[in-house]
């Protein structure tokens, strides 16, 4: 393990590869600052990017950097336009915005930074020590665990991502598992499914896939419906230091919520936003009673605790992705797509296998949270300038941007058509109500789905390996019940808030 | 009909061709020698089409109670938006789509960036035309000496290509 991590640092601390971790940082915060562009979107728009650069640690890292990038983008604009551009930031907004108003807004900008750094720094240190035990576990796994423990993911998935409607989050997860079999499997080499369309003898494309369930339905949403900016002399962020009295309160939050964030994010779907709303709410209900009134009117612990946990919980979010290969959401599942066509499985074999990718990913972790630490918070007063970039201009680039993702990666113009058509249907979806996520995931673990399900068949020759093997047989009920229980349905309806982008 | 029960019912149409496909005309032509096998490659798409059923018709018939949408923008009231500077980019993008390879990548990408601020209402062709122009130029830089991916900048006529 001290040798992989040895490899790792040396990988990670290349010129290169920490050039690559600051223009992560820093195009993520540039785009996430931007309302109604999630993670998701970006890291979508970067993938074309990043495969073509080739190398797979650099193509993580560099996406891993737009990730925490985009998240420490989106609380800024939460704290100072009162316009959160990701979902996991709605909260930083409750006590953020009411600090800007009090013009505070530089005191409240340092607290998200601090908090988010130790968050992330936090949960890379608890990552280094779970995804090793985790993935030695993993690797007494079989298919037919393999297989429910996928089939768990995407339950959960379901029963988190719908927004108080499983069976539409299950009707997604399906059809992305549907679009998946479309073209040749892996185990049978037939075409499947092709209506004798040529194009369709290798599938759908990922990238196409996931630019036109993201990028494009919220470009085309700030189209439709232009937010209107409420601007609290943003241009004046003055006074960034925050007292020692401060620090000494923010400090035992931000140790609470990095352990909660962290373990929120290493679940299946459940992920940043549910993790900071959580944070929130349980730091306001240990407060004193005289801070329980401050929070919501600029309270420094409401503001520390949802930056904490967000962060951790994005950090979190890598465990399953690195140790057992199955995202535990939108944003981890393009990173997943991204690695396969970088032609690099994550899985438990990751580790042991090419361990330079590995660790150079979490050492960059703890090198991104120093980037946008260090180099973020003085720029932010110039970087928040881009919040000033007329809509005119923004919204061309971005569909110019979606388009080229989709381009690139296949060189086909056929491509963009398709691309058009995916978007046309995903916004639809959008509008009636349809988490988009799930599709996206289902898609994307639909061939690994499939494939460790013909091997256990074939290896029980039958369905027999769900009864002969009780781990699977817990986890298939695991599974059920997540579906069927309905009481996660409430909990993730609350925390849908106004035109926020979805997931994380 | 709600718009979410009218895509549920279309989804179901979908699941039922692809389930149709899966359970009766698939398994035509398999192999002899792959009969044998306990999974065929029509098992996994047979057991999608019967979830997927089931979850269209949850949708369709309203099974499941929805809880109250918080959301900002509703289809209802899709005339009060701005319906027709969204359908005026989608039709540019297509155009994009078509006129890339033809026109060559700095033509048509500065074409949209220019007509696509146009439609979004924008009409200061002096900073409209500079803009796009330059950026077009960037990303092909960009793109094809840094990354290396080759994109016909120009069209072929002009490049010696015989259009």
């Amino acid at each position: 393990m001290l040798e992989g991590m040895l490899v790792g640092l040396q990988t990670a601390l290349s010129l290169k590869m920490i050039l690559v971790v600051i223009g992560g940082c820093l195009i993520g915060t540039f785009i996430g600052m931007l309302p109604g562009l999630g993670p998701m979107s970006i890291i979508a728009i970067m993938i074309p990017v990043a495969i073509s650069m080739g190398d797979p640690s650099a193509a993580l890292i560099l996406l891993a950097g737009v990730y925490y990038g985009a998240i420490f983008g989106g609380s800024t604009s939460s704290i100072l336009l009162n316009a959160p551009g990701v979902a996991g930031t709605v909260a930083t907004s409750f006590d953020g915005y009411p600090m800007t108003q009090q013009g505070k807004a530089g005191k409240a900008l340092t607290i998200a930074a601090i908090a988010s750094f130790c968050g992330g720094t936090i949960g890379a240190i608890l990552l280094m020590i779970f995804a090793p035990m985790l993935s030695s576990v993993a690797l007494l796994f079989h298919s037919a665990e393999y297989f429910a423990l996928m089939v768990v993911g995407l339950s959960a998935i379901a029963a988190f991502a719908g927004t108080g409607q499983v069976a539409k989050a299950v009707m997604m997860t399906t059809l992305g598992l549907i679009m998946a079999t479309v073209g040749e499997g892996a185990l049978f080499n037939l075409p499947r499914f092709t209506m004798g369309i040529m194009d369709l003898q290798s599938g759908f494309g990922f990238i196409t896939l996931a630019m036109a369930m993201f990028a494009l339905p919220e470009a085309l949403f700030l189209v439709l419906k232009p937010r209107e900016m409420k601007d609290s002399g943003s241009g004046d962020i003055k006074d960034m230091r925050i007292t020692r009295a401060e620090a000494r309160a923010i400090a035992p939050v931000i140790g609470r919520q990095s352990l909660q964030g962290f373990f929120i994010g290493v679940l299946p779907g459940a992920g940043a936003t549910i993790a900071s709303f959580l944070g929130y709410a349980v730091e306001r209900n240990i407060a004193t009673k005289e801070e329980q009134e401050q929070f919501g009117k600029g309270s420094i612990k409401g503001l520390a605790a949802p930056e904490t946990a967000n962060n951790a919980a994005c950090t979190g979010s890598f465990v399953p992705l690195l140790t057992l290969g199955i995202p535990g959401s939108g944003t981890t599942a393009i990173l997943l797509g991204a690695l396969i066509a970088l032609n690099v499985t994550p899985g438990p074999r990751l580790m042991i296998d090419e361990p330079q990718i590995f660790w150079a990913v979490i050492i960059s972790m703890y090198i991104g949270n120093l980037v946008l630490l260090v180099l973020n918070l003085p720029l932010i007063p110039y970087i928040a300038k881009v919040l000033m970039v007329p809509r005119n201009y923004l919204i061309p680039f971005i569909l110019f941007f979606t388009l080229m993702g989709a381009y690139i990666g296949q060189n086909n113009a056929t491509e963009l058509l398709i691309l058009v058509a995916f978007g046309i249907c995903a916004t639809a979806l959008k509008f009636a109500d349809y988490p988009l996520a799930p599709l996206l995931i289902g898609f994307i673990l639909g061939g690994m789905l499939e494939d460790n399900f013909s091997r256990s068949m074939q290896l029980y020759d039958g369905i027999a390996f769900v009864w002969e093997r009780p781990m699977t047989l817990g986890l298939l009920i695991i599974a059920a019940i997540l579906i069927v229980l309905p009481s996660y349905r409430t909990r993730r309806a609350k925390l849908r808030q106004v035109g926020i982008a979805d997931g994380d | 009909m709600a718009l979410d029960r009218w895509i549920a019912l279309i989804l179901l149409g979908i699941c039922l061709a692809y389930g149709y496909t899966a359970w009766f005309t698939m398994d035509a032509d398999l192999a002899p020698f792959m009969q044998r096998n306990p999974i065929w490659p029509s098992t996994f798409p047979k057991a999608l089409s019967l979830l997927g059923m089931g979850a269209a018709l949850v949708t369709l018939f309203g099974l499941e109670k929805s809880t109250v949408k918080v959301d900002d923008i509703d289809y209802r009231r899709l005339h009060e938006y701005k319906l027709g500077q969204a359908i005026g980019l989608l039709a540019l993008m297509v155009i994009y789509a078509l006129t890339l390879r033809p026109f060559g990548f700095l033509v048509a990408t500065s074409g949209f960036l220019i007509i696509g601020a146009f439609i979004l209402g924008e009409r200061k062709w002096h900073v409209m035309i500079p803009v796009g122009v330059i950026a077009a130029f960037l990303v092909w830089y960009l793109v094809s000496q840094v990354l290396e991916i080759y994109m016909r900048p120009l069209p072929g006529f002009l490049l010696g290509l015989g259009g």
